[in-house]
């Protein structure tokens, strides 16, 4: 990050913050530094964030990376939802059944982060977003909770907050009228630090989650993806996902 | 007999004006630094910055900015029998002058409204930290070579 950029952004916020409420022009100029020192940190258009998923190594009877998903974003917490029905579920454990061989497989889906997410698509507001590093979010400032998205998801990876909630995570800010999902512990990512369900399959010793850049070609989940095989979930839709599957 | 309208009219005036000082919202007094640009101008503006600074965040990715509510709490906080209140008290640093406003803010549906113990995200991950994207890619390497 440039200190210099940030030194001028700071500089004009707060020199300049009182003549940007009174004329649009320094609005435009504020925007324009805000911009362009947005790219010298955080987000980063260089990189995209994916995870690889290898089935085989995925233990249909542990739900570590489930839990640790609820611990760090506190979803499904302090009994919150009334009802099975109403709860959230940002990654859920799914097993695959092959009727004709009788081969059950397990993995956990969560929000696939889709290269052209459907959810953005239809969202009225803006809210439902892709971030420059490929992370799909939703804006809960202004989601209005209509749930167009969560019927454009082919995955069924968000989840729809029908309850009040109190003493959120810090890490994840949510509540009544909104929708959710998961995040790619992008407060973890944007500090340096590995989403919460990477750490805790790799802490069980399955380490079937394999977390990386998919835009660095020389970093190991471009490496597996390029010598084995793997799908996409949906791939007929052509939404070119980051979360990728393999042995499923 | 004007006079003595302008008379009563002016220690009236007098009279809501000191009443004023009872009327007017108690400002919980916060610990810390002072604001740099003063806190007449945070008043007025708070909402601006914490605005740009909740886009920068969540859209851009940024997360040292100038104005988020973990930093309006490292200060502001109030206790009550040595625990911070939350957004359901009226002693709450937010509600003291938003109820008196009769501005009603919904940060509170979705933010915790109360510091958190958990202030591991604050800082950039060092790569000695297991944690990090740094540990977690030189594990593979080292994976990878064995």
């Amino acid at each position: 990050m440039s200190k210099c950029a940030e030194l001028t952004r700071r500089d004009i916020l707060k020199s300049g913050a009182a003549v940007t409420t009174l004329s649009l022009a320094s609005g435009v100029t504020l925007m324009a530094f805000g911009g362009s020192d947005a790219d010298a940190a955080g987000a980063d258009a260089g990189k995209r964030w994916g995870l690889l998923i290898d089935a085989s190594k995925c233990d249909a009877n542990c739900t570590d990376c489930v839990t640790a998903c609820k611990t760090e974003n506190g979803w499904d917490a302090h009994g919150d939802h009334a009802s099975p029905e109403t709860s959230s579920a940002w990654i859920r454990k799914v097993t695959l059944k092959d009727r004709q061989t009788g081969r059950k497989v397990s993995a956990p889906v969560m929000c696939q982060h889709c290269d052209t997410p459907p959810c953005v698509d239809v969202c009225p507001t803006g809210a439902s977003m892709k971030r420059a590093d490929g992370i799909v979010l939703v804006d809960k400032h202004i989601c209005i909770g209509c749930r167009y998205c969560m019927m454009a998801c082919p995955f069924k990876a968000r989840s729809f907050v029908h309850e009040p909630v109190h003493d959120q995570s810090v890490n994840a800010p949510r509540g009544m009228g909104t929708v959710e999902a998961c995040t790619l512990c992008v407060h973890r990512i944007d500090k340096g630090r590995i989403p919460a369900c990477v750490e805790s399959c790799e802490a069980a010793g399955h380490s079937a989650i394999l977390f990386g850049d998919l835009k660095d070609p020389d970093s190991p989940i471009s490496k597996a993806l390029e010598a084995y095989p793997s799908i996409a979930l949906r791939d007929d839709l052509g939404l070119n996902p980051a979360v990728r599957y393999q042995n499923l | 007999m004007r006079l003595v309208l302008a008379i009563i009219t002016l220690f009236g005036l007098t009279g809501m004006a000191q009443a004023e000082g009872a009327l007017a919202p108690v400002v919980p007094v916060a610990t810390g630094d002072p604001h740099a640009e003063g806190n007449e101008y945070w008043r007025k503006h708070h909402m601006e910055l914490m605005r740009h600074g909740r886009n920068q965040t969540l859209r851009e990715g940024e997360r040292d900015i100038d104005a988020s509510l973990a930093q309006c709490f490292d200060c502001h906080t109030v206790e009550e029998a040595g625990e911070p209140v939350t957004y359901e008290s009226d002693k709450h640093f937010c509600r003291s002058c938003h109820d008196y406003a009769a501005v009603s803010i919904d940060c509170f549906k979705c933010h915790r409204s109360t510091p958190s113990d958990n202030i591991l995200n604050r800082a950039m991950a060092t790569p000695e930290e297991p944690n990090s994207i740094a540990a977690y890619l030189e594990r593979l390497a080292a994976e990878a070579s064995e």
